[in-house]
Formats: C-alpha cells, structure tokens, sequence
C-alpha cells in the first residue's frame, strides 16, 4: 500500500488523477477501521490531511465555505451562530476524541444513510463542492450527491473541496435517537430548519431510507401553514401532521440498530419536536 | 515507509511502517510505548487516547503516515519530558480509588488531563461529555468522577 501525502490542493487533485486506486483519507474514524477490520484494502491512502485549502472555511456571499476536512470540533466552536442545525449535529458526534478527527467532508466521502451532517445540510439547502484536476470545480445541491447506501455522486477523479452551507436565517434543530448521548450511529435523526426569510422550512431524515432525504410535503404543508406574520403559537395538529408526513417521506429497514416501525415512529415524534423547538426559538426572536 | 515523529518531546523514527497501520499501534509496537491501550481498535472505547498536535484523539483511527512531524503526547508524557512520579491528574485517579482493573485508566487519565487543561473548575455535566467517549468495563464510574473533581479542587488550590 502507498502512502501520498500532497501538500497542495492542486497536488492532490493531480494524485486523484493519477491514481483511482487511492482511498482518500481524513480524520479516519470511517477509513481507519475498515483498514484495521480488513474489510478494505486499497492500493493507496491519499492523506489530505496536509492540504492547507482544506483546513479552511470562509464567507461566500451569505454562504459559508466549509473546507471539506475541518473537523466537527471546530463546527463547535467556530460556527454555531451561524450554521447551528450542523453544529448540534456536530456535537451528537462520537465523542471529544471523535470530534477533533472526524470532518463533514469525510462524513460526505462515506456517504453513509446515518451521517450525522446529512440532515442538517439538507435542511439548510447545502451544496457540496466536487472538483477534478480534469475538469475543474462542480457544485452540487447535497441532496443530488447522495445516490445509495454509502454511494455517492463523487467520481473516481474527484475530491470533495466544500460544502457550501447557507448563513442560517432561522432557527435550526436536529434530533437523534441511539442507545446512549456519545457514540452512536443514529437509529434515526431528523433536522429541520426554518427560513422566515422566504417562509419556507428544510428538512432532513438520516438513517430511515437508502440515502439521507428531505421531506418535501412535510416541508410544504408547514410552510403554506405557519403563521409567518404573526408568529402566533404553533397548532398541535399541524406539528403532528408534520411530524406524519416526515414519516410518512422515510423508507426505513429492519436491522440491528432498529426496526422500521420504531424508526416511522421516532421520526414522526422527532420532527414535531424539532418544529415546535424551531418555531418556538422564533418567536421568542421575535 | 519511515515515519519521524516527535513523541514526549523526543524527536523519534520508526522504519518499515506499513502505511495503513494505526498511531497506536506505532506506539505500542515500534516505539514500546504501551501506555495507550489496545482495546475496540474502532474508537469507541477511548483506551487509546493521546494528544496529537495537542488535541485529544483516539490513536487507533489515526495512520501512523498522519503523525510524520507532528508532536504526540502519551501517558507516558504527561508529567514533561523526563518527568518523574505521576501528574496531579494521575494521582487523583491513584488517591479516588478511580481504578479497577485499570485497562482504560491511561485514555481516561489524557482525556481528563485535556479537559482539566481547558476548563480548570468543570461541572458534573462537562465531565461527563468530556469522558463520553472512553468505556470502563468495570463501571467504576462514580470513582472516576471523584478523581476528576479532586483533580479539579487540587488544580484550584482548595
């Protein structure tokens, strides 16, 4: 196996090239056990651990530009005034010593249905930013990037560069259910986002189908329902119908971790907490 | 492939490194440094917890090709170079009774030294999110809480 280290974006993306063979490599709490367990034994590990670029996130516009290896430690600390949704997602990962390793570029690379950055960014209307030493940089709604279980729309000379995440113009939230608070993969999770900007709301649902999804009609029933001018205290029926229709937009499985039926109806419970807790925080904004 | 790397403050070199071999067992294997322990090997468990760069992680789910020229703290570390007898952290551990059959006692003694060395007086809540990620299979974990609140009240000087 061959270790390449690029010290430059550009050198990483002529790497890629160079070599489909090559796993790319982050934090490695996904790479790392699937090489201990030998479950994956590629030609070469590409670190992009030492790509400055990478490391970085910036404003574009009313975006952020979220290098795609900065760790969740730092979504903590740096960035939950402005993207809150990812980062109490963030926080429901792992543990401290996960959380200074793991990034949301790996999270994305692994494509998992239970990624814990998933749902936020699909709330929040995210695009990942995909690039290739042949044909430049491709932006990409995340919702289109996700194409099965652990399948992804990356291509074999492609690095994911960002993920370009929306400055949160409402309240967020994200709900995860596991057996303890620290290192779970999520039996289910939920996020939901509200943007009163253009009244609209966003959601995500990790783990209850093939790949993370949105809820559209979920989405759209509370977005023509909500009382946006007024603010006035969310209807119980509304919040339950959301949280049916949030259900009712899975595709969940039988499997270790849980059953469909349990996760149908943790969803729905989920997501009607999480709007009642978004739609609550506004209007106490208010 | 050969990997140089400073550990404990001694700059070190290991040869023949496979590429995807793990920090720990770099470590354990290669530099004898046994104190981080071997246990899920998935990051799980904590037992493997060093510093790396000064933030706290689990060596198992780091490539050993990762460290090359980074600074890494172990257990064995924490009292300083050629430091003698056990940090205040340890020690706390030691006079708590924090140790049973002492397996994930080394993970926990660096995540509670990181966590002393961020917040030097924690709540009960903020220990408790700080240690999440490490497992004591003997569930001494009401000890383990006391050795870091004594750590805590020695560090405050109460």
């Amino acid at each position: 196996m061959d270790f390449l280290q690029p010290a430059t974006w550009s050198e990483a993306l002529a790497l890629r090239a160079e070599r489909p063979d090559a796993l790319p490599l982050a934090g490695g709490t996904d790479v790392m056990v699937d090489l201990t367990f030998d479950r994956r034994r590629p030609a070469a590990l590409l670190d992009l651990t030492r790509v400055p670029d990478l490391q970085e996130w910036a404003l574009e516009g009313d975006r952020v530009r979220l290098g795609a290896g900065v760790p969740y430690a730092r979504v903590l600390t740096e960035l939950a005034g402005r993207l809150p949704g990812l980062a109490i997602a963030a926080r429901t990962v792992g543990s401290p010593q996960i959380r200074t390793r793991g990034t949301v570029g790996g999270n994305l690379g692994s494509a998992s249905p239970a990624g814990d950055a998933h749902p936020p960014l699909l709330a929040a209307g995210a695009e990942v930013e995909l690039a290739s030493a042949a044909r430049g940089t491709r932006r990409l709604p995340v919702a289109d990037f996700f194409t099965g279980p652990k399948r992804s729309a990356l291509a074999a000379d492609e690095l994911i560069a960002a993920v370009l995440v929306p400055v949160a113009a409402g309240p967020q939230q994200f709900c995860k259910v596991g057996t303890r608070n620290a290192m779970v993969i999520a039996v289910t999770s939920v996020a939901v986002a509200l943007h009163p900007d253009r009244r609209a709301v966003g959601t995500g649902i990790g783990s209850a189908a093939p790949t993370p999804r949105r809820a559209p009609k979920a989405e759209q029933l509370v977005a023509e329902e909500l009382d946006w001018a007024g603010r006035t205290a969310l209807d119980d029926g509304l919040a339950a119908e959301f949280g049916h229709r949030v259900a009712a937009a899975a595709a969940p499985i039988d499997d270790v971790r849980g059953s469909a039926a349990y996760r149908r109806h943790a969803l729905a419970v989920m997501a009607r907490r999480a709007l009642t807790w978004a739609w609550d925080d506004l209007r106490r904004a208010a | 492939m050969r990997v140089t790397v400073t550990v404990n403050g001694t700059e070190r070199t290991a040869d023949d490194v496979w590429p995807g071999e793990s920090l720990l067992y770099l470590l354990r294997e290669r530099l004898g440094l046994p104190g981080a322990k071997n246990a899920c090997e998935q990051g799980e468990c904590g037992s493997c917890t060093v510093y790396l760069d000064g933030e706290v992680v689990c060596s198992c789910l780091v490539a050993a090709g990762q460290v090359a020229g980074r600074e890494v703290t172990t257990v064995e570390g924490l009292t300083g170079a050629g430091g003698a007898g056990l940090h205040p952290v340890q020690q706390a551990f030691v006079d708590a009774g924090a140790v049973q059959c002492g397996f994930c006692t080394p993970g926990l003694v660096v995540a509670a030294h990181d966590l002393l060395a961020r917040v030097p007086e924690p709540a009960d809540p903020e220990i408790r999110e700080a240690l999440a990620g490490n497992l004591c299979r003997c569930t001494g974990y009401e000890k383990i809480l006391d050795a870091v609140r004594l750590a805590a009240r020695r560090q405050a000087g109460r």
